[in-house]
């Protein structure tokens, strides 16, 4: 017998195409995938018509445009599908950096899905539901451990929403002493999570942006410029999403404190600091979590998200209701918080993703997450060094210090020398069965790249990573026309940007696309 | 050091047009009319600024110019005794003279671009190390038709319209550069863009950018200019979103100049006013006061009523001041509150400009002065930013 060849590396992936049309095209009138029996005759005698039994707000006069297909149709659409997609099961998911791609335990998914936590229902008496009870109060305790704030909120559906949650308890705690109109600005950084800037002009703000200095900190002479009287908090995140941690963080804060502002600190960027530094330390008034990142739940755009919001003493009032409390004997939902900012979500949150999160860190405990961190820093200086070794690759700022958790990387040199930019190089990736991010908008680092490794990934896998990269420039300063003609292998589009600006040529629903496209309306 | 040669050239004429709003120097017609509105020539100030820099290298410069404006009498002037070619052969016509901006009774001369072609050839003939050259992106394109992308030069900016990448951001840097380049502390050299705009298009409020060639240049990042950036179409939703914030922030009582650009030009459109694109109007909430006025204009207006700017830097150099748009002279600046100045920028030129500070250079180095720190800068719709501004010289 021959033994078996030996993989090359990069490994040869080639990705499904199963050219497979929108489900609104497959509808065949009159196909279905579940026939309902009639109704017995004893219930009809009983009830009469069911549907009539219903009150005419709740009955459709005109049935809903559902496509009409059987249940093969439907599975193997769906199985298509996911054959066209790349994922944190499948490939090496170090690339979408800031985004903390850790794997998530099945075993946590398993009890997400035990038919004790389904069949809750939100309405259900307190006294039904003491389990799941406890779980939010001890999650709650475990984060005020974890980032030193007095109490936190688990209702936000993300971590966005968990921003937005704080700038509404900040803009309440304004409030509260008159000084709501006097303070109307908000100061966040251009490598802080654009999210927070996002939150505050919902919720009302002027956003003031403050951009890096020489070693890539946020500017705190612009900072001294720009906060006075006017400014309601500065929102950040640290460390950035360069992967650099300020060390001024502390002088930030106080600053903005000495001007009357609080200080939110955007803890999606946790990972690598988990057991080693907390927001209070930093002296911040509040700050979020995204469970789906750094508490090893689902991801926000492939799953639900979950975002918590944690406070200091002074804002508990403006919590959104309901809290959790504890009275040493039950378990209960508390709604008498009259200043409360009410609520950000229906009912008490991303119940399936509390308990994954719960899930995850009790079973690492204290030192299990600061292990977590100590990894995901290790891997992340490993992977640095690494691609610093690949030709026209670049770590901006901060020359010779470490990076936290990710590094935000240049291909400017490698740009200037063959052409080849960085968003070319981000589709070839996907021919290896691989994935990268380059950055939020706009490019403050030239032909970016973001890498976050995580503690999941082996020295293999980095390895493995970091070889298709080396391959890539290679092939951009020999044959750039392989790069600039991706993919070869995989489904992946060439995305223009330019019609993003024009909702005349995108829809986000089939409706809107029969509309749009000039088809009879559905 | 080694013996070097170094060659100088001065266009003499360029950007003669800018303070007066003719926005570029190209064609007789043009210089007369600019020579008529009262318009100084600066480039040779401008040269000097550049030379001064040279001056403890001098004893070992062997500096070749041609006669007269076009090198010579800057170069007696900052102290040199410069080897003078090209003696009888430039094409200049004597026309009326030029008042000098030292009041020496220097100037007087015309020159053709092609006696700027001509020194250059002559220089490369001459075997120099390499040629300075003071002037804008018309000067740039004579010396790349005469000696092509490989003979080291580097370009002084004194034009109106500074598109090329071969300039350095102010004269100064241009000096240090030659001076580090001539010792051998800059070995490395790089090819850089000629661009020019169209002057007839331009001043009809298009800007028609075209890439001419290459020109050798020593370089280090921070002191050659960047080829200016376009605006993406993309862009044209930040543009608007800017747009309503100025709108929202003008005061009804106020007049504003409004700069040129893209960015300006949409304020102009939120509020239904024609725009000069590559000029200035002046503008309130429901009226264009004034179009594609030059700084005699704006300062006639600040006599009768007061004027607010808004204002924003030119593509992926982000001059605020000092480069297209001088029609706004530092006696402008000085007499515009700063309470009413909005500079507007659009975040992705920010974010160009990788850290570098917004410049100013208007000529007057203590309004620099005056001007430098952190600025305010509107980047959308209740959006600002707080960015440092430096002098530029």
């Amino acid at each position: 017998m021959k033994p078996i060849t030996p993989k090359p590396s990069p490994r040869r992936f080639h990705q499904a195409s199963w050219d497979e049309p929108v489900i609104f095209e497959l509808s065949q009138p009159g196909q279905r995938g579940v026939l309902l029996p009639p109704v017995e005759t004893g219930i009809e005698q009983e009830v009469g018509n069911p549907a009539q039994v219903l009150p005419d707000t709740l009955r459709r006069t005109v049935p809903p445009a559902l496509p009409e297909m059987s249940q093969i149709h439907v599975m193997r659409h769906y199985a298509r599908i996911s054959q066209e997609n790349l994922g944190v099961d499948l490939n090496i998911d170090i690339g979408q950096g800031t985004c903390t791609m850790k794997y998530s335990p099945k075993i946590n998914d398993q009890l997400a899905r035990t038919p004790k936590l389904t069949e809750l229902h939100p309405l259900q008496d307190d006294s039904t539901v003491q389990g799941i009870l406890e779980v939010m109060h001890r999650l709650e305790g475990m984060l005020t451990e974890i980032s030193g704030m007095d109490r936190f909120s688990l209702q936000p559906g993300a971590g966005s929403a968990a921003i937005y949650a704080n700038i509404c308890m900040i803009r309440a705690y304004h409030a509260s002493r008159g000084e709501s109109k006097q303070r109307d600005e908000v100061i966040t950084t251009i490598f802080s999570h654009p999210s927070n800037a996002a939150a505050a002009k919902v919720a009302g703000y002027k956003v003031i942006t403050l951009y890096p200095d020489a070693d890539g900190y946020p500017d705190f002479e612009a900072l001294k410029a720009a906060v006075s009287e006017r400014t309601a908090a500065l929102l950040i995140t640290n460390p950035e999403d360069t992967g650099i941690f300020n060390p001024r963080i502390e002088e930030f804060v106080k600053i903005v404190h000495a001007n009357g502002g609080l200080c939110s600190y955007d803890q999606a960027n946790a990972n690598g600091i988990l057991g080693i530094t907390r927001a209070r330390e930093a002296g911040f008034d509040v700050c979020q979590f995204n469970l789906h990142k750094t508490f090893s739940t689902p991801h926000g755009s492939g799953g639900p998200g979950a975002g918590a919001s944690g406070v200091t003493e002074k804002l508990i009032p403006f919590l959104p209701v309901p809290t959790t409390e504890f009275d040493g004997q039950k378990y209960y939902l508390d709604y008498n918080h009259p200043q409360s900012i009410g609520k950000v979500r229906p009912f008490y949150g991303v119940t399936p993703n509390i308990l994954r999160a719960y899930a995850w860190i009790m079973s690492l405990g204290a030192d299990g997450l600061r292990e977590v961190a100590e990894i995901a820093v290790l891997n992340n200086n490993y992977l640095m060094k690494k691609v610093l070794e690949i030709r026209g690759a670049s770590a901006p700022y901060a020359k010779g210090k470490r990076r936290i958790e990710q590094v935000r990387y240049s291909w400017e040199q490698l740009t200037q020398e063959t052409g080849v930019h960085s968003e070319e190089i981000e589709i070839r990736v996907t021919d290896f069965g691989m994935h990268y991010w380059t950055s939020h908008h706009p490019f403050v680092v030239p032909e970016p790249m973001t890498l976050e490794p995580t503690e999941s990934y082996s020295r293999a896998d980095l390895d493995e990573y970091v070889t298709m990269l080396k391959q890539i420039s290679a092939e951009a300063y020999t044959n750039p026309e392989i790069i600039k003609t991706a993919p070869h292998n995989s489904t992946v589009h060439h995305t223009h940007h330019e019609p993003f600006d024009n909702p005349d040529e995108w829809a986000v629903t089939w409706r809107a696309y029969r509309r749009k496209t000039g088809q009879k309306k559905v | 050091m080694e013996h070097k040669r170094l060659g100088l050239i001065v266009n003499p004429i360029a950007g003669i047009g800018g303070r007066v709003g003719l926005k570029g120097s190209d064609g007789l017609g043009i210089q007369q009319r600019a020579r008529t509105l009262g318009a100084v020539p600066l480039a040779g100030e401008r040269a000097a600024s550049a030379l001064e820099l040279l001056l403890p290298l001098s004893a070992n410069i062997e500096l070749l110019v041609p006669p007269n404006e076009m090198g010579e009498t800057v170069a007696r002037r900052c102290g040199y005794d410069p080897q003078v070619i090209l003696t009888s052969g430039l094409l200049n016509k004597t026309l009326t003279p030029f008042p000098s901006p030292s009041g020496k009774g220097e100037g007087g001369e015309e020159t053709t671009p092609e006696d700027t072609r001509r020194a250059a050839q002559a220089m490369r003939e001459a075997g120099v190390d390499l040629i300075l050259f003071a002037g804008g992106d018309g000067t740039a394109r004579d010396i790349y038709t005469a000696i092509g992308n490989n003979f080291p030069v580097l370009g002084i900016p004194a034009g109106v319209k500074i598109h090329s990448a071969v300039y350095t951001i102010t004269p100064r840097n241009a000096g240090e550069l030659a001076a580090e380049f001539l010792q051998g502390k800059r070995v490395c050299l790089q090819e850089a863009e000629v661009l020019d705009l169209d002057e007839d298009a331009y001043r009809q409020g298009q800007i028609v950018t075209r890439l001419y060639g290459y020109l050798k240049i020593p370089y280090r990042r921070e002191v050659v200019q960047n080829q200016k950036v376009p605006t993406p179409a993309s862009a044209a939703v930040q543009a608007q979103a800017i747009a309503t914030d100025v709108v929202e922030k003008m005061k009804p009582d106020i007049a504003y100049i409004l700069g040129p650009g893209t960015t300006t030009r949409t304020v102009a459109e939120r509020l239904g006013l024609p725009k000069t694109l590559v000029g200035v109007d002046i503008i309130t909430h429901n009226e264009l006061l004034a179009a594609d006025v030059g700084e005699r204009q704006i300062l006639e207006m600040l006599e009768r009523r007061p004027l607010g700017l808004i204002i924003t830097p030119t593509g992926g150099q982000g001059f605020l001041f000092g480069r297209g748009n001088q029609q706004i002279s530092p006696e402008v600046i000085r007499r515009v509150r700063d309470e009413n100045i909005l500079v507007i920028c659009l975040a992705s030129k920010i974010a160009a400009l990788q850290g570098r500070p917004l410049l100013v250079d208007t000529g007057d180095p203590e309004l620099d002065r005056l001007l430098a720190g952190y600025i305010q800068v509107v980047t959308g719709y209740h959006e600002k930013i707080f960015y440092r501004l430096m002098g530029g010289s």
